[in-house]
């Protein structure tokens, strides 16, 4: 039996809620208020994600770096794999919103896209 | 002089959502005014996904959320000019404008916008006690010099507030191998949104000290350490509690106020509560044709009901220019008055003009403590009629209330509607 | 070898090196700081005293009132921003009625021009926003504001563009008396000089001390200060004091020659020559004093502070200033105990030294000194017409930086690219005021880095807020 203490994200009131799990199993989830807590909570214990908001490095454009994020959520546990992935690399401008800057980053199947446009200069 | 019809001043997703709106009503003559080199204003380095969910009913970023309103505008052929600095609005609507391609030149306008936005409250004003040494960000400062201009402002962070862009950058500068500490807050409660609390410190590890206060700054040059200490219910330091951290950048993400230096030279009424515009239901100040919207008239907590907001005013603007501009149309002299009282810090807006409202009315308040299963309750004059429960309120989250023309028209010698949150 | 070595660029220091630079002398200023007035005369009350509270027969008087006259006077031909406001001494107790006559009885004897004492009536007149328990008032028309660290900017420039050598960032480590010379020994280098000039502030002591038996010792005061928005730069038009005390003239709260307001200065003696921190009992007590002043009409309001701010002056036990050669050290003259009026002296002493040098060694006049000097352009100051001339000559004047003081990229380039000009981003701000206003540099620190930047030559990451070890950075992103 494994328990883990979580805060709700779901509203303002930010329920604090204890999951109870056995062999990565949920078996119980209390303190939370609403079936959106139930839910948060289950989700949050067994495949936490995330969506991944950075910058990348660009070369010869009004700016010198252009916002990306993940194209879709990716497993938290993949946050600094990405980041690390992402650290050295260096686009061209122009850059459009939705251009593909890193395929699959982490082997996670899940694009970094750029989130801005650059001009080039 | 030239002339437009509804000059806007800020092109952030207020001053864009209201000239979308504007234009949308069918008025032609429209000039935005920024004075950054882009349009969309702070959402540019508002680089965290979380926006547009009211919306676009999807999570964007800040710079794609304001993308979708500046590609509308350019659709719309919405004039605008960068780089353009607002130096003076006058009452009688004169604009006047500098730049470096035509210096200093004056517009005259029919109706105004204001859509500056807000600023960050600085050290000063907070009164930290030490030494003023380089390495203290206001938060957003820092975030402009990480993610537009791709500059370290520091190694080892220290934040005091816990406002939404403190809590961001917690998780930016983390994720720019930055050692983040500590989160500080001097109130018992954090003014940021939960989600943040949970997503940007909590999942870094990242401790959130809550009846804490920065009470001293060290290093000559540049910072070497901050003391914090907890503070009583006095929001003073407790003696005792005091704890070093080293540190070589302090970020500062203790509220922000709205910018209405230009509002006030054209002797617009200010709300001291909301330090923003007195406005009525169609978002218009004292002085007739200057309406504002956005974060210029009350600090919002989500861009949607900026874009929101602004979009009425946009709309208004365009009804004044059509249909009083330069007639002898006044709006009626009847004004109900909207109040905010016991628990309930202000209101937008705090006047009504019946004959000039429409079918429903949001308005927008924030609470002044954290509320746990209290109502809001909406009296008109002595009698509630309304009475919503909320499972929790904070004042780092806006409140609303929606009010019907027709239940205004039919209560007989309404006078005075007031918001309250009450226990039972 | 140097003619002249002056030590400190304070205002002492500035003012000094400006008259001798009207000499053929060959001249340096050396300043442990990165700019001029980074030291005493960087964080002070910003005020040209009238002189009416100095003890009669005291060089402090004597200085004070030449200051006085002189300050108005360069301000013609060194265009630094000062302007004559006025100075009120506020009796608010009917029992100390008495104290403003022994003051205009002072005032008189020290030469102080046109002061007079006014009834409740008058006072009220004049600043409608003082006490209503105002009994009487001291009038003192020859009091004044200044923007201390313009002044040294002015003075500066002006002994830069006749030839005055300055090197910043040099700190004294020893000074060694020779056969009719000086050995400056510095962290950049040893110097040989003919005569010294120790304007050092609060380390003029151990300068004295280290060629002269006759020891000193100065003391370091704190001051500290309340800014508040320029909203309130019009409470009071005239500076108000309350009756002088014993730690100097009290709280007052004054016009900023800015145009904003400040409450102070305390007054602490501090162990530490370079504690400039504020501390919070002294920030809680002068926002208490604020909101019960019994010099003003209303609470100052505490949400209209930006800021504040904390600066020493040197002290001397005996509380005089001394200005001369040290006897046991011929052809080293010493400014010592340069505190309050020392701003208002400064014009003065500087005059009185190179008297001094002078008399000595009467070094020949220069016969190109150029006397005049501009300050920085202020677009805010100019005409619509001015304005766009400008502009249309330089661009850059049409491009504003700092939103809340509204200073343009022209004025920035201007700062930076004048005799000892900008080289840090607080040397922008005393030059321009870019930064200096209600949001304390939250928007123009990342445009004026880059203006610096590009301006200087250097990378963004060398940009410092003042000098040595204040970088604003620490690298770029994805960087280790």
């Amino acid at each position: 039996m494994e328990k883990r203490e979580l805060t709700c994200i779901g509203c303002p009131l930010g329920c604090q809620v204890t999951v109870t799990m056995d062999n990565g199993v949920v078996t119980d989830v209390t303190g939370n208020t609403c079936p959106r807590g139930d839910k948060y909570a289950r989700e949050e214990v067994t495949n936490p994600t995330r969506v991944v908001t950075s910058i990348v490095k660009v070369e010869g454009g009004n700016l010198a770096a252009v916002s990306v994020k993940t194209k879709d959520v990716i497993p938290k546990g993949k946050i600094f794999e990405t980041l690390e992935e992402i650290k050295p690399v260096v686009v061209k401008a122009p850059v459009k919103i939705g251009d593909v800057i890193v395929p699959n980053v982490a082997g996670t199947g899940v694009d970094i896209v750029a989130t801005k446009n650059i001009a080039a200069v | 002089m030239k002339s437009y019809d509804v000059v806007i001043v800020g092109g952030g997703p207020a001053g864009l959502a209201a000239a979308i709106a504007a234009k949308k009503e069918g008025i032609d003559s429209i000039l935005i005014i920024e004075r950054d080199n882009q349009l969309g204003g702070i959402l540019n380095q508002c680089i965290h996904n979380g926006f547009g969910l009211h919306t676009f009913k999807e999570e964007l970023t800040g710079p794609e959320y304001a993308s979708r309103f500046i590609d509308q505008a350019a659709e719309l052929n919405i004039e605008y000019k960068l780089h353009t600095m607002v130096c003076d609005i006058s009452k009688d609507k004169v604009v006047t404008v500098m730049n470096r391609e035509e210096g200093m030149v004056m517009y005259q306008a029919k109706a105004v916008i204001l859509a500056m936005g807000c600023r960050e409250r600085p050290r000063g004003a907070l009164n930290i006690p030490g030494y003023r040494p380089a390495g203290i960000y206001s938060a957003g400062t820092a975030q402009r010099l990480v993610n537009m201009e791709g500059f370290m402002p520091g190694k080892k962070v220290v934040i005091l507030g816990s406002g939404d862009i403190g809590l961001i950058m917690a998780r930016r500068m983390t994720f720019e191998g930055a050692d983040v500490q500590v989160v500080a807050e001097v109130m018992p409660y954090s003014g940021g949104l939960k989600r943040n609390i949970v997503q940007c410190l909590d999942d870094y590890d990242i401790p959130l000290m809550l009846s804490h206060t920065v009470i001293d700054i060290e290093g000559t040059d540049r910072l070497t350490g901050v003391v914090i200490a907890e503070v009583g219910p006095d929001r003073k330091p407790i003696p005792g509690t005091e704890v070093h951290y080293d540190c070589d950048t302090l970020l500062l993400s203790c509220g922000l106020i709205p910018e209405n230096e230009l509002s006030k030279q054209a002797e617009v009424e200010m709300n001291p509560v909301t330090n923003g515009p007195l406005v009525d239901e169609s978002l218009e100040t004292n002085i007739e044709g200057v309406f504002a919207c956005g974060n210029v008239l009350h600090v919002h907590d989500l861009v949607d009901y900026v874009s929101e907001e602004a979009a009425m005013a946009g709309k208004n603007a365009a009804h004044y220019v059509k249909e009083r501009y330069g007639k002898e149309v006044a709006k009626s002299t009847d004004v109900i008055d909207i109040k905010a009282v016991e628990g309930a810090r202000y209101t937008v807006p705090t006047t009504i003009h019946l004959d000039s409202m429409a079918d429903l009315l949001t308005v927008r308040f924030r609470v002044a403590d954290v509320f746990k299963d209290s109502y809001i309750s909406v009296y008109f004059n002595d009698e509630r009629v309304q009475h919503r429960r909320k499972q929790v309120m904070a004042p780092g989250e806006m409140e609303q209330i929606i009010l019907k023309k027709k239940a205004l028209e039919e209560f007989e010698g309404l006078k005075t509607i007031t918001v309250k949150i009450e226990k039972e | 070898m140097y003619d002249i070595i002056v030590i400190g660029a304070g205002v002492t220091g500035t003012c000094t090196a400006r008259e001798l630079s009207k000499y053929q002398v060959d001249m340096c200023v050396i300043e442990k700081g990165d700019d001029v007035a980074s030291g005493t005369s960087k964080a002070n009350s910003g005020i040209v005293h009238g002189g009416y509270d100095c003890k009669p027969g005291t060089l402090m008087a004597e200085m004070n009132v030449r200051g006085n006259e002189l300050l108005y006077e360069l301000a013609e031909d060194l265009d630094y921003p000062i302007k004559k406001n006025g100075s009120l001494i506020v009796c608010t107790v009917p029992e100390e009625r008495g104290k403003l006559d022994v003051l205009l009885d002072q005032a008189n004897k020290n030469g102080v021009p046109g002061c007079r004492i006014i009834d409740k009536e008058e006072a009220l007149a004049m600043e409608p926003n003082l006490t209503d328990n105002t009994v009487a008032a001291l009038y003192v028309p020859t009091g004044g504001i200044i923007c201390p660290w313009g002044l040294a900017i002015a003075m500066g420039e002006n002994a830069a563009m006749n030839g005055c050598e300055f090197k910043f960032e040099t700190e004294v480590e020893n000074i060694i008396k020779k056969d009719g010379y000086y050995e400056v020994v510095t962290d950049q280098g040893t110097f040989e000089t003919k005569i010294v000039v120790n304007a050092a502030g609060v380390y003029a002591d151990k300068l004295h001390n280290m060629v002269s038996e006759d020891k000193k010792e100065i003391i370091a005061r704190r001051g500290e200060y309340l800014l508040l928005d320029k909203e309130m730069g019009d409470y009071f038009s005239a500076t108000v004091f309350p009756l002088p005390g014993k730690m100097g003239k009290g709280i007052l709260c004054a016009p900023t020659i800015h145009g904003n307001m400040f409450v102070g200065p305390s007054a602490t003696d501090i162990e530490d020559k370079d504690g400039v921190e504020t501390t919070q009992d002294i920030l809680d007590d002068l926002a208490y004093k604020a909101q019960n002043s019994y010099l003003t009409r209303t609470k100052l309001p505490m949400n209209k502070v930006i800021t504040s701010f904390a600066g020493l002056r040197a002290h001397l036990p005996e509380h005089e200033f001394i200005v001369e050669e040290a006897k046991d050290a011929p052809g080293f003259f010493d400014a010592l105990g340069i505190e309050s009026p020392g701003l208002t002296s400064s014009p003065a002493i500087a005059e009185r030294i190179v008297g001094q040098i002078q008399e000595k060694y009467n070094f020949p006049a220069k016969d190109n000194f150029i006397a005049k000097r501009k300050d920085v352009i202020h677009m805010e100051d100019l005409s619509l017409e001015e304005k766009n001339a400008l502009i249309k000559e330089k661009p850059e004047y049409g491009s504003i930086v700092c939103r809340c003081e509204m200073v343009t990229e022209g004025e920035i380039m201007d700062a930076i690219n004048r005799p000892i000009g900008a080289r840090t981003m607080d040397g922008i701000k005393r030059r321009t005021r870019a930064g200096m206003g209600r949001c304390q540099a939250g928007f123009c620190t990342p445009r004026t880095m880059e203006i610096l930047s590009r301006e200087l030559g250097v990378p963004m990451t060398e940009i410092t807020k003042k000098g040595k070890g204040s970088n604003l950075l620490v690298g770029k992103i994805k960087e280790d």
